[in-house]
């Protein structure tokens, strides 16, 4: 069976992960209550998407 | 290459995938509004468009293709007298998707898709819902309350 000849050294672990990393998420604000919100979706604070209420909203969220 | 895969298999063989759109068709005819999955709901909006020029068409042949697709009459009749009349001058487009959230468990997206110019009944209908849900709790306010005095009086005696 095939084996690693040499070591990794950790540079080459630290170097190969570099590009290892998450990016942020994309948010939008809300212009009904000014909350941060994934793009083209309702807001789930307010219930509102495109001026019109789409979704039911606990009084006590709002 | 995704050449000459278009549409969606939704995970399921071709019998409980038809019958899953067919259902979905009907309850968003009767209904108006529907909420599922993103999946889903593009899944069944061309159906649900092919069901409304049939509407639009209205002879009786096209009533027929109608019957033979949706789940039940009462739906036919609704996507012939109410639903199909609402959209004369519009050349397709008749739904509206928008996305809501996530679900619990799977963490599948999820959107309600409904049918334009319905948005008055839905905020009617959504309006009853909330009154209802304020009876009912109004109801169980004053129960506690009850049950809250009958405890206080046995304890004083
Ligand atoms: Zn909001």
């Amino acid at each position: 069976m095939p084996n690693p000849k040499r070591r990794h050294s950790t540079r080459r672990t630290a170097l190969r992960r570099s590009h290892d990393f998450l990016t942020a998420t994309g948010l939008s604000e809300c212009p009904v209550c000014h909350e941060k919100k994934l793009p083209h979706r309702a807001c789930p604070k307010c219930g509102e998407y495109k001026g019109r209420q789409v979704l039911e909203v606990k009084e006590a969220a709002k | 290459m995704r050449h000459r895969n278009a549409g969606f298999k939704l995970g399921r063989n071709t019998s409980h995938r038809r019958a899953l759109l067919r259902n979905l068709v009907t309850s968003i005819i009767v209904e108006d509004r529907v909420e599922t999955t993103v999946a889903k709901a593009k899944a069944v909006r061309p159906h649900v468009e092919k069901m409304i020029t049939l509407g639009k068409k209205g002879d009786l042949h096209s009533r027929r293709q109608a019957l033979s697709f949706l789940m039940t009459d009462t739906a036919v009749t609704r996507l012939f007298e109410t639903v199909a009349p609402r959209y004369g001058d519009r050349q397709g487009g008749y739904l509206r998707i928008v996305r809501t959230g996530f679900q619990k468990g799977d963490g599948a997206e999820k959107a309600f898709i409904e049918l334009l110019g319905a948005e008055k009944q839905l905020d009617e209908k959504r309006q009853k819902r909330a009154e209802v849900k304020a009876k009912k709790r109004e109801e169980l306010e004053k129960q506690l309350e009850e049950a809250k005095k009958e405890q206080g009086g046995e304890e004083a005696a």
